[in-house]
């Protein structure tokens, strides 16, 4: 079995019709810290437009021109994956190490990641990476109102990155409030204003030997933002159509057993509705934290960090949820947990 | 692969410690994934008394899943369980449900 830290990582930069996320992916991948990075864009509408504007990444482009990359052709996704690492093994391309996928504005990028987490050859192959969700500060704000597939493409985000800010009467503000009130774990980085690597936005992550650690110091500041979200969301936002982010904290040391059986159970059961989980779970009889990371019904294989960041030994666990309710989660994972006691 | 089958091996599921060594190494004391594997079927037994359903161990690698007039169904992992158990029953196994919830309490 391949270690899973040494999986091929896969980005998926997603965001609404216009919102810049060519442009972003441009500019990052003048970074020499991804020149070995393959680019596959699905193009909606368009044809061929976007590939001309990272002409540098030309090489390894291969661009899938049949539609919706989520749902009408995530087969295509699974052939052209494939078919990128057959020619890698086969020497015809540069031994890319990373793979960035841009969605098309449309696109919801669940099924996405779940072709790369769950596919039976491609989860041997590749790992899913950070997803970052390119926000419009013009527009954004009205498009998650408006379209549905703009708040799973915000719920299901690592990164955000703010476009337009300057031409925005209010600076961002009020699209920055919806962002966060759908997925308080998500930083959201500034375009324009922000310095923007590679690093902070792509390859930190649990699984990159090297970011771990900054990685979970920026989870930090996603549960606490997330536990401010501290009402219970048993009523839908006209800018998230139900979905929310919250975070849980437990005293107590959790039973790992007890918490597979409630985990798989929830997600086999809730699991279109539990977008993201991603937490620092304190196991009970495990020194170091335990790191969970997981996409509607798929869980990344657990990790670990070195050491507690502080002394806080309390278990937190962001949820972002669609139409569920904060307490009965929390009951529910309460009661699981009293069963190993 | 299984030399049986010709079935391609996954990866170990996500709840099996033994599948992630290095998420558990700072672990006090050893536990075996025999141990583990017997531990996750009594707790599972536990949830799934509610629905009428009993899960065993079978050869070490999976599980037979019963309901008690003897309908059974062989799993790989929990994940398995659950949408058997479903399968088996015709009703959904839901972790919020108050009326399982209170049932595990009072057990």
């Amino acid at each position: 079995m391949t270690a899973y830290d040494t999986l091929i990582p896969i980005n998926i930069v997603t965001g609404f019709l216009g919102s810049g996320k060519t442009t972003l992916l441009a500019r990052m991948l003048r970074s020499p810290a991804l020149r070995d990075t393959a680019v596959l864009i699905n193009e909606f509408g368009e044809v061929g437009l976007d590939h001309h504007l990272i002409e540098h990444a030309e090489e390894s482009v291969l661009l899938m021109d049949s539609g919706c990359l989520c749902c009408a052709i995530r087969g295509d996704l699974q052939g052209a994956l494939r078919g990128l690492f057959s020619q890698r093994t086969r020497g015809e391309i540069p031994p890319f190490r990373r793979v960035a996928i841009e969605t098309s504005g449309l696109a919801d990028p669940t099924p996405i990641a779940y072709t790369i987490l769950a596919e039976p050859v491609l989860q041997h192959h590749f790992r899913l990476g950070n997803v970052v969700t390119v926000i419009d500060a013009v527009n954004g704000a009205a498009q998650l109102q408006r379209h549905p597939e703009s708040v799973k493409q915000a719920a299901i985000a690592d990164r955000f990155v703010l476009t337009k800010a300057a031409m925005a009467d209010d600076g961002g503000r009020a699209v920055r409030a919806a962002v966060r009130e759908i997925n308080a774990a998500a930083p959201v980085f500034d375009m324009d204003a922000d310095p923007l690597n590679p690093d902070a936005l792509l390859t930190d992550d649990l699984y990159a030997t090297g970011g771990k650690r900054r990685e979970v110091a920026g989870w930090q500041d996603g549960f606490a933002a997330a536990s401010g979200n501290g009402h219970d969301h048993d009523h839908s936002h006209d800018h998230s159509h139900g979905v929310g982010s919250f975070c849980l904290l437990f005293d107590g040391p959790m039973d790992w057993t007890a918490f597979g059986l409630w985990m798989s159970m929830l997600l086999n059961r809730h699991g279109e509705r539990v977008l993201r989980v991603k937490g620092m779970v304190n196991v009970a009889g495990v020194a170091d934290p335990v790191l969970i990371n997981g996409v509607q019904h798929i869980v990344h294989p657990p990790t670990h960090m070195a050491g507690w960041p502080d002394g806080d030994r309390r278990s937190r666990i962001v949820f972002i949820v669609q139409d569920m309710d904060r307490a009965e989660i929390e009951s529910s994972l309460n009661a699981f947990n009293a069963l190993a006691a | 692969m299984c030399g049986l089958c010709g079935v391609l091996g996954g990866r170990g599921h996500w709840t099996e410690s033994s599948a992630s060594p290095e998420a558990f190494a700072s672990r006090r004391e050893e536990v075996t994934r025999r141990r583990e594997r017997q531990e996750r079927i009594r707790l599972a037994n536990r949830i799934l008394g509610h629905y009428g359903l009993k899960l065993a161990d079978f050869s070490g690698g999976s599980y037979v899943l019963s309901t008690f007039t003897g309908r059974s169904k062989i799993v790989d992992n929990i994940t398995e369980v659950w949408i058997a158990a479903e399968a088996l029953t015709g009703r959904g196994c839901d972790p919020l449900d108050p009326a399982l919830l209170a049932g595990l309490a009072a057990r």
